[in-house]
């Protein structure tokens, strides 16, 4: 009997511990999910609320009727539809070679060429139409200039204009096709070469063990990739803002921004980003219907790793092909701002008497809001990183575990704030924050959070692409081994997970240090970002100082990600 | 090179200046809104909030100066494009947050609206009261033109000629102009917006109707086609700042600003103190320094903008005020008109 009872009470006493440490990740996922819902549905509730209501406060539908009758918005929606498919095709279809060669190929300079792309991936896409403007203006851009001297055209002849439609999808798939490089590089290596080889010993031709293997393998990481190109492009501020108007015509977010001028109208704004939100929303739906039940897992217990494949005579062609694609969105562009950050004079050519540090100096100690700007950047990137890096990895985790109720919202909302361009967000977050009982405005936090929530897609899609393919098998294992969930995330999951982490942190790192849109309604004096600086300039049309941030910009993002990559951190530096 | 090392070195003399003068009895004579008890009651404040469009590197010099000769106040510079000034301050008052101590920008059509709000203080300083121009303050008293540029058109000397020079408005639709020129859009700079709205009262939509079939290059703001031109771009500049024009043109670029036949566009713009002022005492002594004799010859000296102290000394070579034909129109006109003129600027140029 005493030792029944003795019995039962250890029972429950495990019960009980077993139950507590359930418990406590089960708060800590429910608790982050809820935080992803708040920042999320906050600004798209007020942003819907504003959509369907005037400025009294009452219910009108005018602003919804105005995006089928006003001809300026439909012609704005058109094209921008016209831009964003463009540019998804165009940077599937330059970044599928170029990750295989990288990923899988043994062609030389694979280190450089990778740095080369995130060195456009670093690149803000403003910046890079700056510089694209400068080249390929049609009359005074360098490339034509060249152009005229070898062909002979007369004066006001051109080879280029980055001054169209097409211009401007050539300038954004530039800065964007990094996404779908860095989701494909990471699904072609995580390709075991095994299951190839398998493929290969069962009689299948190369084609086959491509068709059958390699392509389902690859597949989600394109259209995934695709996707977030698609919505970036759609969503895009920057590289409009520069070069759309020029050419004559709005995009989207162009015309957002105009609605934003004085006198402001935001209702119209508001019902003006639907379409924006419903687009994304779709898509996504889209995916999850695509591939939903569509899942491999690569990495098990046992697993090979990928052999490069001997390209042979090939290898010379291929890395001048790698290097040729590298010319547009890295050598030129950066060539282009070198000069203007060195002439004195933007009139004058590049030669030697020309050449000056003044611009180096006005930028540096010249502006007094540089180095405030300075600080605040790597503050707010690196905090971003760390907070976007912890969310969507527990967020991933929760939702490929199914670990808590309503786990097939939650990709959704990680993905959601793709949809809503920056500017837009950042009236929405103006709204949400200054009043009780967050008042964070005029503080670096509201900032963050702005890029947090907007960071937060960019970080899902690797954390979706890298959980995707990893087996609960070993956790299962671990947690047989009697560790907690938790234990588990950072003993198993995590190292697991290295490169993915790493590349959550530097995608985000990158991203926050490139936004612009948010951060220019949100910041002051005191907590502005070069980003900020760097549009201000443009405003009173600096090109030098711009091009010294710019490339300050650059080489501060290489120095991060370098070092992080370097990290002794979950087996890395090794 | 020349020239911003000049500003610098001058900068330093005019600070040393500013410190002499705001001691002596010179400069509380000219300005007497500057007493003791104002400058002892905003010393305790220690801060004033400048929001402001005015070029960058000026508004650093004019902040500097001021901390110079006031150096228990630090002065915050909330420094954006006009429209992006107006933008923040409409929504920061629309949740009842009031940052900003002093106003200042290029937009005089807002100043009407914040006027009617009632967030401007009834403050000027005796010296605007007694020198300005009646058109160019508010006859309430609560704002008044701190710094004004024209409008005028702009051409690159080394592509065009002397002989070839557009010499008016009208000269712009001829035939051989067609993808030649650069013009800043009114849907994006305020300054635009004033300007096509008095353009269109003197010369008529006709001239912007014919205007959109020479297939004009637009940007966004009155400071970038001085920019276009420079790199040559394109040639002819069919708008932009006179004193944007005029800084290009001393740095070594080879442009010039053109004062169209016609007349250009007078671009007022104001400052004020904020009835709300989070410093109250501090907002009235920086607008009462931003108006005053040395200010006022710094904005002119160093960025060319146009002053109506009559107290000036004008720079050799720039033409004067009083020798030009200027083309006003009264804030209230601009206020109730900029809207409509911007909606059919668009369904013209399509942008």
């Amino acid at each position: 009997m005493a030792s029944s009872a003795l019995l039962l009470t250890g029972e429950q006493v495990a019960g009980i511990r077993r139950r507590r440490g359930f418990d406590v990740s089960m708060a800590v996922f429910a608790l982050l999910a809820l935080c992803l819902a708040l920042l999320v549905v906050m600004p798209t509730g007020w942003l819907l609320w504003y959509s369907v209501t005037n400025d009294q406060g009452q219910l009108a539908f005018g602003n919804w009727l105005a995006l089928v009758t006003d001809p300026s918005l439909r012609a704005a929606m058109g094209v921008t539809m016209v831009i964003a498919v463009s540019v998804a095709a165009l940077c599937a279809v330059v970044a599928l070679p170029l990750a295989f060669l990288i990923a899988r190929t043994d062609v030389p300079l694979r280190r450089t060429i990778r740095a080369a792309v995130t060195a456009s991936f670093v690149t803000p896409p403003f910046l890079g139409a700056v510089a694209w403007e400068v080249l390929a203006a049609p009359n005074s851009g360098l490339l034509n200039v060249w152009a005229r001297q070898i062909f002979g055209f007369g004066r006001y002849q051109h080879l280029f204009n980055i001054f169209t439609v097409s211009g401007v999808t050539f300038a954004t798939a530039c800065y964007t096709f990094p996404y779908v490089f860095t989701l494909l590089t990471n699904a072609f290596e995580r390709v075991p070469t095994e299951l190839e080889d398998a493929s290969a010993v069962i009689g299948a031709n190369r084609w086959r063990t491509a068709r059958d293997i390699t392509v389902p393998l690859v597949l989600p990481a394109l259209l995934a990739g695709m996707l977030v190109a698609f919505l970036q492009a759609l969503t895009l501020f920057g590289t409009p803002a520069i070069l759309a108007l020029p050419a004559g015509f709005n995009t989207l977010t162009t015309k957002l921004w105009s609605l934003f001028q004085y006198p402001p109208q935001t209702h119209l704004a508001a019902a003006a980003s639907m379409p924006l939100l419903l687009i994304t929303a779709l898509v996504l739906w889209g995916q999850r219907r695509v591939l939903g039940d569509r899942s491999f897992v690569v990495i098990a217990g046992r697993s090979g790793t990928t052999r490069p494949i001997a390209l042979g005579i090939w290898r010379a062609p291929a890395l001048l092909f790698c290097a040729f694609i590298m010319l547009f969105p890295v050598i030129l562009p950066y060539f282009a701002l070198f000069k203007v950050a060195f002439v004195h004079n933007i009139s004058e050519p590049l030669a030697w008497q020309n050449l000056s540090l003044e611009h180096v100096g006005f930028a540096l100690w010249g502006i007094s809001d540089t180095q405030v700007a300075l600080k605040n950047t790597m503050l707010l990137g690196v905090l971003t990183a760390c907070i976007v890096t912890v969310v969507v990895l527990v967020t991933g985790y929760a939702a490929s575990r199914r670990l808590v109720p309503g786990h097939r919202a939650l990709p959704v909302l990680a993905m959601a704030p793709l949809a809503i361009p920056g500017i837009v967000m950042g009236v929405g977050l103006f709204l949400v924050y200054t009043h009780p009982p967050l008042m964070l405005y005029g503080t670096i936090w509201i900032v963050l959070i702005a890029f947090v929530t907007l960071e937060m897609p960019g970080g899902y899609q690797q954390v979706q692409a890298g959980m995707s393919g990893l087996h609960p098998e070993l956790e299962e294992a671990s947690r047989i081994f009697g560790a907690s969930r938790l234990r588990t995330l950072i003993d198993i999951t995590a190292p697991l997970l290295r490169s993915t982490i790493v590349s959550i942190w530097c995608i985000v790192f990158i991203g926050a240090l490139r936004e612009l849109s948010a951060a220019i309604l949100l910041a002051n004096a005191n907590t502005q970002t070069i980003a900020v600086v760097i549009y201000n300039l443009n405003e009173s049309g600096d090109m030098g100082p711009i091009a010294v941030l710019g490339i300050l910009l650059m080489l501060i993002t290489f120095a991060v990600v370098i070092l992080v990559n370097r990290l002794p951190m979950l087996g890395g530096g090794r | 090179m020349k020239r911003r090392d000049i500003m610098i070195t001058r900068r330093g003399a005019l600070g040393g200046a500013a410190t002499a003068l705001a001691a002596g009895p010179a400069f509380s004579q000219a300005a007497p809104s500057v007493t003791p008890e104002l400058v002892d009651a905003a010393n305790k404040e220690g801060k004033v909030v400048w929001y402001t469009s005015i070029e960058l590197s000026m508004a650093g010099a004019i902040a500097r100066s001021f901390m110079q000769a006031y150096p228990k106040i630090m002065v915050q510079t909330e420094r954006s494009g006009a429209e992006r000034v107006l933008q923040r301050l409409m929504q920061e008052y629309a949740s009842d947050i009031h940052n900003a101590d002093v106003i200042e920008s290029s937009d005089i059509t807002s100043f009407e609206l914040f006027k009617d709000k009632g967030w401007l203080a009834q403050f000027l300083p005796e010296e605007v009261k007694q020198l300005w121009p009646a058109e160019e303050r508010d006859s309430d008293g609560h704002y008044a033109t701190v710094r004004a540029t024209l409008n005028t058109m702009g051409v690159n000397t080394d592509l065009i000629k002397s002989a070839g020079l557009p010499k008016a408005y009208a000269d712009l639709l001829r035939p051989e102009w067609v993808g030649k020129l650069v013009k800043a859009s009114p849907n994006y700079s305020g300054v635009v917006a004033v300007s096509t709205y008095i353009l269109v009262q003197t010369i008529g939509w006709g001239f912007f109707e014919k205007l959109a079939r020479q297939q004009v290059m637009q940007v966004q703001s009155a400071a970038e086609p001085p920019k276009v031109i420079s790199q040559g771009e394109r040639p002819v500049a069919v708008d932009g700042g006179e004193y944007v024009f005029l800084n290009y043109k001393h740095k070594g670029n080879p442009i010039d600003a053109i004062y169209p036949l016609e007349g250009s566009p007078l671009i007022s713009g104001p400052a004020a103190a904020t009835k709300d002022a989070p410093h109250p005492n501090a907002a009235r002594l920086y607008t009462s320094y931003l108006f005053s004799l040395q200010a006022q010859q710094m904005m002119v000296d160093q960025i060319d903008l146009r002053s109506f102290h009559p107290g000036i000394k004008e720079p050799a070579g720039r033409a004067k005020l009083a020798d030009l034909k200027l083309l006003r129109a009264s804030p209230q006109a601009l206020a109730a008109g900029v809207e409509e003129t911007k909606k059919k600027y668009t369904s013209i140029f399509s942008v």
